[in-house]
């Protein structure tokens, strides 16, 4: 057997699975994007053009900026005690991150349901407390989606955070504290500035995920403040213009490839340092 | 480690991100004890109807053997075909390997509603043809999720792959040994536990998915996630907190068993 045929052998099935499977359809649906209903960019135009469209993909890129600025400062938070803390600190902080990572979207979205809804626990209590005669509307609006993804997405940033973390270098730390730098300088001028290439993965990390995503959005939105996942979803099945859907799927996944790139570049910069 | 341990004001910090983190989770358990029929925290009684319902109704075991049969078989065939091409990037080193791993990682990447869409309408033409790997059928989920999560296991045997010293494998080839006896006496031996991490994680994610099944399904294919979805959609049934709290109890359990069995052996090493 040559090593081309041993080769192919290997590699084969996967991406011939793939490619049969998911790459095919995938340009297939892209390509509706030219196509329908009559071939040209004119579905391009249009989405450009649709003030609608135009305000969802606003509203999604604010709210995947807020998501992405809160998970990771809270993450960085956690990861900070988790990486340098005392052994019995580290055992807790690593529970309280992997528990939450291990279930399912779908009972930690529900939790928030829980949680925020009128009759939640949340609006029961400070109704209790006398402080609320009526209650606060925390879910199925864009605070509820916020909430719900930045509590997904925390331990998608911890990981990135924590590996930086542990490449800091203490001896640097310490020539800093031997030179009479206090506790705060220390870590604002010397410790935050040699974990920006974790940040920097972290927030792309956040990103990109926050930018797709559908589940907790649609049960925490509500179907009011709609993102792009699901205005695919809703221009596919539920007022069919395939081509529209299929352009939109276009314009996010060529956003999705450059923040990618973007972050290769990043992790290939850690890499040769 | 002296240098920048965490002040109070760092650990207090972090102590709110915890509660952040944990508090929808510690929230689900006082709701599955309602003893009504809509979303509320009980007020004085106690009931355990809802948990009642999960056995009664049958839909909830269905779901769930369902969702164990479709994870093991996405997660075997999506582990064997990722470690056969993780072998073959590893072993053979191809020009464009670039390239390849892009496309094997792209369903990882992308995003998970333009799969779904893909997966659906692939789907639907192969209903056309045969009613097994066709939509809302279990072998068609199945084959669904392997493509989903085999970027997972491909990355977790890539990564188990990246630790084996070469001079090993070296040495067996300049000693005569086949591809096969490579392969299954020198290299997998190896990265046996790699590949159990694989299998874990995407029987993991495959029991879990919900972006994609969500599309591919309607009324035969019910997965225990997708039941829980269409309980969470319009009226919320508190069946959903009962099952989570059943669900969360497995994960904790796991997790602290890791964690334990993790220190123990920290301890025996010194």
């Amino acid at each position: 057997m040559n090593p081309a045929s041993r080769l192919l052998l290997l590699i084969g099935p996967l991406l011939l699975f793939l490619a049969a499977a998911y790459l095919v359809p995938f340009l297939g649906v892209m390509r509706w994007s030219v196509t329908l209903p009559e071939p040209g960019f004119g579905q391009y135009r249009a989405a450009l053009g649709d003030p609608l469209v135009l305000s969802v993909f606003a509203r999604t890129l604010r709210i995947c900026a807020i998501v992405t600025v809160l998970s990771v400062t809270m993450a960085y938070v956690i990861t900070l005690l988790w990486v340098r803390g005392g052994p019995a600190q580290r055992t807790v902080v690593e529970l309280c991150i992997l528990i939450p990572f291990w279930i399912s979207v779908l009972t930690r979205a529900f939790g928030w349901l829980a949680l925020l809804s009128n009759k939640g626990l949340i609006n029961g209590w400070l109704e209790a407390l006398g402080i609320l005669s009526e209650p606060l509307t925390l879910v199925r609006n864009e605070f509820g989606v916020i909430v719900g993804m930045t509590h997904y997405l925390i331990p998608f940033a911890v990981f990135p955070l924590a590996s930086s973390m542990r490449t800091v270098d203490e001896r640097v730390l310490m020539a800093a504290r031997g030179m009479g730098a206090s506790r705060m300088r220390i870590f604002w001028q010397i410790f935050v500035p040699m974990t920006k290439p974790g940040i920097l993965g972290a927030a792309l990390v956040v990103f990109v995920f926050a930018l797709g995503f559908f589940v907790t959005p649609a049960i925490l939105g509500g179907g009011r403040s709609v993102m792009v996942a699901e205005l695919i979803y809703l221009r596919i099945f539920q007022s069919p213009n395939w081509g529209l859907g299929a352009a939109i799927s276009v314009i996010l996944m060529v956003g999705v490839g450059l923040l990618l790139a973007l972050l290769m570049r990043q992790v290939r910069q850690g890499g040769a340092r | 480690m002296t240098v920048l341990r965490p002040g109070p004001i760092a650990v207090a910090l972090a102590a709110l991100v915890a509660v952040f983190l944990l508090m929808p989770l510690v929230a689900v358990i006082p709701v599955s004890f309602t003893p009504t029929r809509y979303l509320s925290v009980p007020e004085g009684e106690l009931s355990l109807r809802h948990y009642r319902a999960l056995i009664e109704n049958p839909a909830w075991a269905s779901g769930a053997w369902l969702s164990i049969r479709i994870g093991i078989v996405a997660s075997l065939v999506a582990t064997g075909l990722a470690l056969l091409f993780s072998l073959g990037i590893w072993m053979m080193q191809p020009r464009f390997a670039g390239l390849l791993m892009g496309i094997a990682l792209l369903p990882m990447v992308a995003p998970p509603v333009v799969s779904a869409l893909t997966l659906y309408f692939f789907l639907i033409s192969l209903s056309k043809v045969n009613g097994f790997i066709a939509y809302d059928t279990w072998a068609g989920v199945a084959m669904a999720h392997a493509i989903m999560i085999a970027p997972f296991a491909v990355v977790l045997i890539t990564v188990a792959l990246s630790q084996v010293d070469r001079r090993i494998d070296l040495a067996a080839r300049s000693m005569g040994a086949g591809l096969w006896t490579r392969i299954f006496r020198v290299i997998l031996p190896n990265i046996r536990f790699g590949i159990l991490t694989a299998f874990f994680l995407t029987f993991v994610l495959s029991w879990e998915e919900i972006g994609v099944t969500l599309f591919i399904t309607s009324v035969n294919a019910v997965t225990l996630p997708r039941l829980m979805w269409m309980g969470l959609r319009d009226n919320i049934d508190p069946a959903i907190a009962a099952i989570s709290v059943v669900l969360m109890t497995i994960v904790v359990l796991v997790v602290l068993t890791r964690t334990a069995i993790e220190r123990r052996r920290g301890k025996d090493r010194g």
